[in-house]
This record gives structure tokens, sequence and C-alpha cells, in this order.
């Protein structure tokens, strides 16, 4: 699983960072995004939704799981 | 320092904030602080003028908004209204119980006033409130919507008929995204329940009809070219409200404190000509808004307009730009002459975002809320539409995208 740690970083940055990394991830493959900004709980399952991509959910605070399917 | 005044040239867009002052009210305010500064509860001439003023006041929005003149109280504020009408309503049905039913999307004034009744508790001085079966429960339903913003109105309706519920408080349409509730559904609900319903209406008074069943009805005379500083607070006859805040000899039970008269009347002139046009320009604005909804859709890529497309507010739109940073859009937009509020948490107080957006479940980063009003042109609108674009695209590439 890849890992992307973007603890500290505000809004829309985890976001930002999580679409630059998609795109040299295979498909099928989960990317694990920390990110502690408050908005991330909400705007990395709407990524997905708009990007076509798969939410995986939020397996513990303030870690969430994307799968490339697209 | 770089600064935009907004002012000629400039487009405000944020009328759900406060719209610029409607000419009615400024010339009733003048008049009134010519005639209207005294108390209008002492006892001699000047008094009974402003006594007149204030009568006067009361029955022309109480004709407004098809409520009795004596339902009608006014308020230093909408927040101050929205609060009187949660602690007050919850206080008047302490009998019932303290529970609160609200939907996800309430104002942040409702929410507040909630928790603030949760964390007080109701004062527990009487002695029937001590027996077990008694309403001794706190704490509040909360009733979430989809993604359009729409209630949940099958939750609604078991939240409603839960134990220990005194009041239910729903908004008319949202103030940030501008999806109307569905008011008379949920009014029907709560008289089943027999559940008394506060609707803060602060959104939708001169801009759409609301509906009747309820019980409390909040709004705020900047939203409709009122001056600032002037809430309502409608009670309905048969409806038990307390007021939550020490009272004092003069008066009874009712908002605290002298009012602001002159500005209550230019409110209640404002209310009366801003209805007389507004069936002309929910047509006008909603034209516009439709243009908004269309156009960023098709020339912002990655772009999340959010809200019920039909059954919302006529005057106001939202929408969320991917991988863009609220904050610089709102600098942005307003170094161009825009005038926008926004969702984002990198705007608000709190770095929080918009509750109202996360509990749609949209996109919350790079959020713009563009709310028209009768000054608004068509010109403004498609300048608006012509630089977004650009801008989007400027601070993505910023940011790298």
């Amino acid at each position: 699983m890849i890992v992307l740690d973007c603890r500290g970083q505000r809004c829309p940055l985890p976001v930002i960072a999580l679409a630059k990394r998609m795109r040299d991830v295979g498909i099928g493959q989960v990317v694990r995004v920390l990110a502690d900004d408050p908005a991330a709980a909400n705007d990395v399952p709407a990524w997905c939704r708009m990007k076509g991509q798969e939410y995986l959910g939020s397996p513990e605070a303030e870690v969430f799981e994307v799968r490339k399917v697209s | 320092m770089e600064h935009t005044a907004v002012g000629a040239g400039a487009a405000y867009f944020d009328a759900a904030t406060t719209a610029p002052l409607h000419p009615a009210a400024r010339e009733a305010l003048l008049a009134a602080l010519q005639d209207g500064w005294a108390d209008p509860d002492r006892l001699y001439r000047t008094a009974r003028r402003a006594a007149q003023l204030r009568d006067a006041a009361r029955a022309s929005v109480a004709e407004s908004l098809g409520a009795r003149a004596d339902e009608i109280n006014f308020t230093s504020s909408g927040t101050a209204a929205a609060h009187s009408a949660v602690l007050g309503g919850l206080a008047g049905r302490r009998r019932a119980g303290r529970v609160l039913v609200h939907s996800a999307i309430e104002h942040s004034a409702v929410l507040h006033a909630a928790r603030f009744a949760q964390s007080t508790g109701a004062p527990k001085t009487r002695s029937a409130d001590a027996g077990p079966a008694g309403p001794d429960e706190t704490g509040a339903i909360e009733v979430g919507v989809d993604r359009l913003g729409r209630l949940d109105l099958e939750a609604w309706r078991a939240a409603v008929t839960a134990r220990g519920v005194a009041l239910a408080a729903l908004i008319s349409a949202s103030h940030e995204v501008g999806t109307v509730q569905p008011v008379a559904a949920a009014a029907l609900a709560c008289a089943e329940a027999g559940v008394p319903l506060y609707v803060d209406a602060a959104q939708s008074i001169g801009r759409a009809p609301v509906p009747p069943g309820w019980a409390l009805l909040t709004a705020s005379a900047r939203k409709w070219g009122g001056p600032p500083g002037v809430g309502l607070l409608v009670v309905r006859k048969g409806t038990r409200w307390l007021s939550p805040y020490p009272s004092d000899d003069l008066y009874r039970p009712q908002p605290q404190g002298a009012v602001d008269l002159p500005a209550i009347v230019a409110a209640a002139a404002s209310l009366r000509a801003v209805l007389a046009e507004s069936a002309a320009e929910a047509v006008r604005l909603g034209r516009l808004v439709d243009r908004i909804r269309e156009t960023v859709a098709r020339t912002v890529p990655d772009v999340e307009v959010v809200g019920d497309p039909v059954e919302r507010l006529p005057h106001l739109v939202t929408f969320s730009c991917l991988y863009v940073d609220g904050e610089a859009l709102l600098h942005g937009l307003d170094r161009r002459g825009f005038a926008v509020s926004s969702g984002s948490s990198c705007t608000a107080s709190t770095l929080r975002p918009s509750h109202v957006l996360e509990a749609m479940g949209v996109l919350s980063h790079g959020n713009v809320r563009v709310s028209l009003h009768r000054g608004t042109t068509e010109a403004e609108v498609d300048r608006f539409l012509a630089e977004l674009p650009g801008l989007v695209a400027e601070i993505r590439a910023e940011a790298g995208m």
C-alpha cells in the first residue's frame, strides 16, 4: 500500500497531493492518505466521487483509503 | 496594499449576508430618525409619536407576513431572534421535554443556541421536573440531508415523535446552498406529533414564500434590504414562548431591551417594498442564477455546483472548485471587483469546513457562494462568468495542478 503523509497540511493541499500521487499509481492499487485537516474527511471522498475513484473509507481517525479504478 | 472597495464598477454578490439598503429603507430610516427616536413606552408626546411608528411598523410587518400584529417581536439582530426562538421555544415546552430536533444544515446561531440550552440544561427549579418519567432528557436530535441539501423527511418524522421532544427547528432554505426545505411536510409531521416548529426564514423572507404551519419564525432585515441590527421573531398565537433572558419591570416578556425603532421602521418599509417586487425579481434573478449554474459547470473544469437545481432560492448559488484554496479564490475575486462569500474552512474563523457542505457530503474547499439582489445586473454576472475560469486556472497552476 502507498502511504501519503499529508499531516499538517491545510485544505486543499492533501487533495492536491492525492491527485498528483494517483497519476503514477496502477489501477487497483490503494493509496492511504494521512491527513489531519478537518476538511479531509469530507473532501477526500468528494474527490473520489468527482474523479471516478473508489473511496474505501476511513479505517481510523485521520486516515483515508482510496483505490485507483480508472 | 492592494485594495478594491465595493463601489462603482464592483459587483456585490453577497446579498445572503447583507443586501444593499433598499431605497425605501433609506427613506424611512431618515424620516424615523427625525421622528421616532424616543422610547415608545413612555408617557409623553414624543414617546407617543414613537409608539405610533412602532405600532405602524409592527402592523405593516404583520400584514407582509400574514401574521397578527401581536405575534410580531423585533430583536436586535437575526442571530438574537434565532437564539430567542430556540431558547424561548424550549423554555415554553419544558414540561414536554428538552430535546430539540433540528436539521443538520441549520444556521450556526441555531446550533449554538441548541448547544447552549444543553450545556446549561433547563434550570431545574420546579419540583414537577423531578419525577423519573419527567422531562429530564437533554440533547438534540440532528436530522440529515441528502447530497442536494434536502431534509431527510422520513428521519424527521421519526425524530419529532421521539420521547421528550420540546421543539423542532428547520431552516426554510439553506443559507449556504439555497436548497428550499420541505417546510409544509415537516410542519405536518410536527403537528401530528404535537411538537411546535421553529422556522428560520432569514434567507426566504422577501425572496420566496414560506409555507404556514410554523409556531415560531425568525428573520433578519438586512437580508431583505432593511438595515442591519433588526431581527424578527414571530410567535404564533397559542405557542408557549418564555423569555430565556432576565426581564425588567417595564415590559411583558419579550426580547430584551430597547429596540432601534428607526431601523425597525425602515425594515418594515423595505419589507413591504421588497415583497411588491419579489415575484418579478425572483424570475429575473432565477434566470441569472441558472446562467451561473450552467456556465460555471461548462467553463470551469473539476467544479461541483451544489444545491438543488430546481427547489432552490432564486438568488443564491454555490459551487466548489477542486484543488482551489477558497481564501485565494475570494481574494482573487475581490481584486477583480467581485464580493462573494465562501463555506471553505480556510475562510472560516473556526478553520473547519462549513457544516452544511459536510452534511451534504460535497466538496468543501474552493467554495464560493454567489447571492444576488435587486441591484445585480446581467452585465455584472457575465463579467463574473468571463473572469472566473481564468482565475481558477491561475490558482490551480500555482498549486501545480
